[in-house]
């Protein structure tokens, strides 16, 4: 620790001070307890006992209290505590069972007071009681409580808690007769010091063991536990049943818990296993600690806090062997190291952002959101119960909406179900799903359908007039990005765009037969480039007046087409390298690129595509003469890679299903496998099972295909008590009777077994579709009309 | 008891002639198989066939040839690689890593140290990961104390197996699991079986003192307190003496062929604790215990087994009928928590609160003999010895002394383990 600071508090006359600073012990401590006047700690373990002196630049040795040539076992302590009352008493736990007091006031060297013998197994805890000067009180391995009173020879009472090992035993600090006492079996009981026959009170505090409890020094019946399920929890114990006030959730299980004095909700905790740090926790806010202090190397065994009106000191010993003075100045704050915001997104496109309050309320000032016409900012607002914390702990939530309708995934699960992927030849499969792209009005999808069927078969299958059929409808409408599958589409400027196309659109649906025949690859890019253009659509729909410009180029370009293949590069210089095409000898290859440049550099491409489709009736032969599929497999690949980065995964993958064999070696496997993986996420949202199931079947991948293969365990219950069969598929574990009978032999079915779903009579496979062929009616004569399919 | 085994073949697709055993003890069972199922075959760090030859491997540390060939089924069921089972230096060097640890745990766990921890941990691309590892570490020390319970009981493989039907060589228990389970109320079969000198009156006292001694343990306990140097020699002595408990009749083991493959090294076997361990320091239950740390270790890096060990070791532990031999409403738990500190004692496990002069008090130089081999040295254990002891009880009630005498060592061998984990981690 760098920053050490120098503390000084005044408590009532008396002045403390100090630094973060520790000591080394020459042994692991199991506990430490502080003397009344603060100056003082003593620390014990199994083979150390000393007492230290806290000053203000480090700890000094000041006595030990192991003394004797045989160390005996008497003096390996469990646990220590040093009397509120008396500066010269102190108590010891032995591991042995035995409990020692010890009186500072001795003249001799060995400051052994009494020795108590009474328990048969280790005592894990002694206790003072706060303000009688002579009752101590002991909880033991052996599940016996004891109490003494030190001017005795022996137990007063003894309190058997009728169970397992007593793990802590604590004076309540305001009633004068309760104490508290935890167990291992998690059970905590609370207990009158005059009525040693039974408890007062017992409840489960914990599951497993409770190792640790503390009663908070100001509020009456507070009481705080620690266990071995890492938590700890805040008993309100006033009401008539003990009420769980606050929980906090550790991080490993918790071995000490102490009360931060003046600071009613925080509370320090240490861990008994694993994690080394010690904890200050606000109980109201249980899950980020309030302070940690990490300077131990090993597990802190004791926590205490240094004078009981002083919160900013806290002392601890641990297994590494050190005696540690922690100031809560020095402490590290994770919550400064936390994450402030949040964001998550919703099934259905909404979209949640959680940040601090005084982030969220400078930004809602100046309208946040460009999308926030469509989605509707709802702000909840916590009340702040944690007044210490209050610029930190209160957060904002905000909701984003989508529109209803807007975002509306009806066309994906309509595309799902009908979209045809296998059984059929390409063509037909082409021109199905094309079809029901259209109709869904999606007529980008429906095209790129068409134009694969075009690329990858035979055109001499294909009907001239269905596809002119096809294309003139694909002009008429415009371009709507319905598909996208993200909250971006549809921008205020799309209208006008689109508006924009179509009217070009008609306008040179009368040029577009002038155009030569070779413009068909032209059109292929195009397609694509148009679809690339999206964003550039975005920007230049709302300049207006670039329109006219843009509408000029374009005469131009298909006149200047006329000539010859030539042209595209007088026409349109070109502005960079065009990396994407392979490079060949053809004229008709540069052809291709040139829209792709034009497109861009300005809107050409993207007015350009629907109008030329009514060429490729023309054209077909053409290509098919000259270029082999292989030819587009780069163009397939890049648009499919525009749908799947869109968001329309749906597009990609059913290409990539349907082309099959001819695509899929320009795709690499990890990009396929995440096509795939969230396709079948989405169909799954969307509960098409069946989609989904035919998807994976479909898939080439092995990751994806044997998804189908897992978790194929099918639970049933038993059809006499209703109760799911959790073994075995055809006897009850619970009526013990066998669950599953065939209706036909009224034999046990432990292979195959069919059901009828109308009146769930079912049997052997075999049995029931023979008895079906030759009748009707249910073989166990309940009359139902089974149908076997 | 019937549930249960249809729990057990559900799971295991068998019904093995263990839980046949073990179903003296229902309640105990129950926990066992939810454990073993849990550990073979639910969510876990290591694939399926690592754990089954991880059993294998633990197993042929004390030959049991049984456990072996159960498991070298399983392992090819789940798709393991059937060369593997030609010896350790087939199997994956991550494998052939665990080998010295499962060595060192079977034999000597006392001598674990964190450099195993790390050298298993730290091998570059055949490290073990912390949570593989306790995975490891949990099934390395239940098959060990299950190979301790097959030949603890005589557990012969079942008649459909390997060998199941023929007799096997001495080595290899040889009274069948018949006579125990049909042997429950036949006492007098049994008399009849062992030694003649032995006559009934006499066997009948040896129930009588030991009563009686449990007795006065309980009222002198008391009025008398040994000093605290008494106490700690006490321990020593107990060390000690339990190193020249041993079986006077050594048959040499001839270890099955196919078991024989998976040990590197035949010759490391169980050295004694106070003579080789001299300077080892005695490990102190109160400073690392399974309640409160082990637990915690176990559950943090393998979720749920430290809940499900825990209430085996419980369920163990607090097994009782309050019944001995023919007397009933006895309390023994002196007498459990004897057997039970005598075998952590043996590992140089020490309570501090326990008086070790009970144990001498308690048990009988047979029926030390009797754990004594069992726990260190399984493979030894021949029908004589588990006859020669305790011959007035009833066959559940040695069943019974089993499952204590595996569990106390599955948690003896765990707790250095973990410790050494423990020791690694910080």
């Amino acid at each position: 620790m760098e920053k050490m600071s120098r503390v000084t508090t005044a408590l009532g006359g008396s002045t403390l001070m100090g630094r973060t600073m520790h000591c080394h012990l020459d042994a692991p401590a199991n506990a430490i307890s502080v003397c009344r006047d603060a100056a003082q700690v003593v620390v014990a373990g199994r083979s150390i006992f000393k007492i230290y002196a806290i000053e203000e630049e480090q700890f000094v040795e000041k006595l030990n209290l192991r003394v004797g040539r045989k160390p005996s076992l008497n003096l390996s302590c469990a646990d220590v505590v040093w009397h509120q009352m008396d500066e010269n008493l102190l108590a010891t736990a032995a591991t042995n069972g035995v409990v020692v007091t010890w009186n500072l006031g001795r003249p001799s060297r060995n400051k052994q007071d009494q020795l108590f013998t009474e328990h048969k197994r280790t005592v894990n805890k002694v206790c003072f009681h706060p303000t009688e000067a002579h009752v101590l009180l002991s909880g033991s391995q052996d599940g016996f409580m004891k109490c003494f009173d030190l001017r005795r020879k022996d137990s007063v009472s003894t309190f058997s808690g009728q169970s397992e090992s007593v793990r802590d035993v604590q004076f309540s600090i305001r009633d004068y007769f309760t104490f508290a006492s935890t167990f291992e079996n998690g059970n905590v009981q609370l207990w009158d010091i005059r009525r040693p026959d039974r408890c007062e009170r017992m409840f489960t505090a914990h599951n497993g063991p409770v190792f640790c409890c503390d009663w908070h020094p100001e509020d009456r019946g507070w009481l705080a536990t620690g266990g071995r399920d890492k938590m700890v929890k805040v008993w309100d114990m006033t009401t008539h049943r003990a009420k769980e006030m606050h929980c906090v959730q550790t991080i490993a299980s918790v071995a000490r818990v102490k009360w931060r004095p003046e600071c009613r909700h925080h509370l320090a905790t240490c861990s008994m296993m694993v994690d080394h740090n010690i904890y200050v926790w606000d109980v109201r806010r249980p899950f980020v600690p309030a302070a940690m202090f990490e300077e131990h190397r090993d597990v802190t065994t004791g926590i205490a806090w240094r004078h009981p009106h002083d919160p900013s000191f806290l002392l601890s010993g641990s297994k590494d062997s050190t005696l540690c003075q922690h100031l809560f100045r020095d402490a590290s704050q994770p919550v400064e190291r936390a994450n402030p915001e949040g964001l998550c997104y919703g099934l259905f496109g909404d979209l949640a952002f959680a940040a601090k309050e005084s982030l969220v309320a400078a930004e809602s000032g100046r309208k946040p959101y460009a999308g926030d016409r469509r989605h509707p900012i709802f702000f909840k607002r916590k009340l702040d119960p944690a007044e210490p914390f209050a610029g930190l702990a209160s957060s904002t939530l905000s909701v984003f909406e989508t529109e209803p309708g807007g975002g509306s995934m009806s066309w994906f699960v309509d595309t799902a179900e009908h979209y045809a992927l296998a059984g059929r030849p390409l063509a037909e499969l082409c021109d199905h799903n094309a079809r029901v792209a259209r109709e869904l009005g999606r007529n980008q999808v429906a095209q790129t359908w068409t134009m694969l069927r075009i690329i990858y078969c035979s055109p001499g299958l294909v009907p001239s007039t269905n596809l002119n059929h096809s294309v003139g409808k694909g002009s008429s409408c415009g371009l709507p990005l319905m598909n996208s599958f993200s909250l971006k589409d549809m921008a205020p400027g799309l209208g006008s765009e689109t508006r924009l196309d179509r009217s070009k659109g008609d306008t040179r649906s009368d040029t577009v037969l002038l155009e030569s025949s070779a413009t068909l690859v032209t059109n292929e890019d195009n397609e694509e480039t148009e679809g690339s253009d999206v964003p550039a659509d975005y920007l230049l729909g709302d300049v207006e007046g670039e329109e006219d410009e843009l509408y000029l180029l374009d005469p131009e370009h298909t006149q200047s087409e006329e000539p010859e293949y030539v042209l595209p590069q007088e026409a349109f210089p070109l502005r960079h390298e065009i990396v994407d095409t392979p490079p060949g000898p053809e004229h008709l290859q540069d052809k291709a690129d040139s829209p792709h440049v034009s497109g861009s550099e300005a809107d050409v491409a993207s007015l350009a595509p629907m109008d030329s489709f009514s060429l490729l009736s023309v054209s077909h032969a053409l290509y098919d003469s000259r270029l082999p599929p292989d030819f587009f497999s780069t163009l397939v690949r890049d648009m499919l890679h525009f749908y799947a980065e869109q968001g329309d995964v749906q597009m990609a993958v059913s290409v990539l299903i349907v082309v099959g064999e001819r695509v899929r070696k320009d795709i690499d496997e990890q990009t396929q496998e995440h096509w795939y993986t969230s396709y079948i996420d989405l169909l799954q949202r969307f509960r098409l099972w069946n989609v989904s199931n035919e998807v994976v079947k479909l898939s080439t991948s092995r990751a994806i295909s044997c998804l189908n293969q897992a978790s194929t365990t099918l639970h049933v219950n038993c059809s006499h008590c209703k109760r799911p069969m959790s073994s075995r598929g055809w006897v009850c574990d619970r009526c013990h009777r066998c669950a599953s009978m065939c209706a036909v032999c009224h034999h046990v079915v432990k292979g195959l077994f069919v059901w009828c779903q109308g009146c769930s009579h079912g049997g052997h496979l075999q049995h029931i579709m023979k008895w079906l062929e030759g009748s009707s009616h249910c073989p166990a004569g309940c009359g139902h009309l089974c149908e076997y399919s | 008891m019937h549930a249960l085994f249809a729990d057990s073949f559900a799971a295991l697709g068998r019904l093995d002639n263990i839980t046949l055993v073990m179903v003296f003890h229902p309640q105990y069972l129950e926990s066992f198989l939810k454990t073993q199922h849990y550990l073979l075959q639910m969510d876990g760090p290591l694939p399926l066939h690592y754990r089954h030859y991880i059993g294998i491997m633990a197993a042929a540390r004390h030959q049991c040839s049984y456990l072996v060939n159960l498991h070298v089924n399983d392992f090819l069921h789940v798709g393991g690689d059937p060369k593997w089972l030609n010896g350790l230096e087939n199997a994956p060097q991550k494998l052939q890593n665990l080998g010295e640890l499962n060595k060192v745990l079977a034999h000597r766990p006392w001598l674990i140290t964190k450099e195993h921890i790390e050298g298993l941990l730290k091998a570059e691309e055949h490290s073990w990961s912390l949570a593989e590892l306790v995975h490891a570490v949990v099934l390395l020390t239940h098959y060990h104390s299950l190979a301790s319970f097959t030949f603890g009981c005589g557990i012969s493989p079942e008649i459909h197996c390997d060998g199941g039907h023929t007799f096997r060589p001495p080595s290899v228990s040889n009274y069948c699991i018949c006579d125990i389970t049909n042997g429950n109320h036949g006492m007098d079969e049994m008399q009849v079986n062992s030694a003649g000198n032995i006559s009934v009156s006499d066997s009948f006292f040896e129930v009588e003192a030991l009563m009686e001694k449990m007795k006065q343990l309980q009222e002198c306990r008391d009025e008398e307190e040994a000093s605290q140097e008494e106490m700690a020699s006490r321990f020593e002595i107990e060390k000690r003496e339990s190193m020249f408990v041993f079986s006077s009749d050594d048959e040499e083991v001839t270890p099955a062929r196919d078991v024989s493959r998976h040990f590197e090294d035949t010759s490391y076997g169980y050295k004694d604790f106070s003579r080789h361990g001299m300077h080892v320091p005695t490990f102190r239950v109160q400073d690392y215990c399974w309640e409160d740390h082990g637990y915690s270790l176990v559950n943090r890096l393998y979720p749920d087994v430290g809940q499900l060990i825990d209430e085996k070791f419980h369920i163990a532990y607090n097994l009782t009928y309050n019944t001995m031999a023919m007397h009933k409403d006895v309390d023994t738990s002196m007498l459990r928590r004897a057997i039970w500190n005598y075998i952590h004692c043996m590992f140089g496990i020490r309570y501090d609160d326990y008086d070790y002069g009970e144990i001498n008090q308690l048990l009988d130089r047979s029926f030390k003999v009797y754990i004594k081999t069992v726990v260190c040295t399984p493979e030894k254990v021949t029908k004589r010895m588990y006859d020669s002891f305790w011959r007035q009880f009833k066959h559940s009630e040695k069943v019974h002394v089993n499952l204590l005498l595996i569990e106390a060592r599955m948690q003896a061998e765990l707790l250095y383990a973990l410790r050494a984990i423990t020791r690694y981690m910080t």
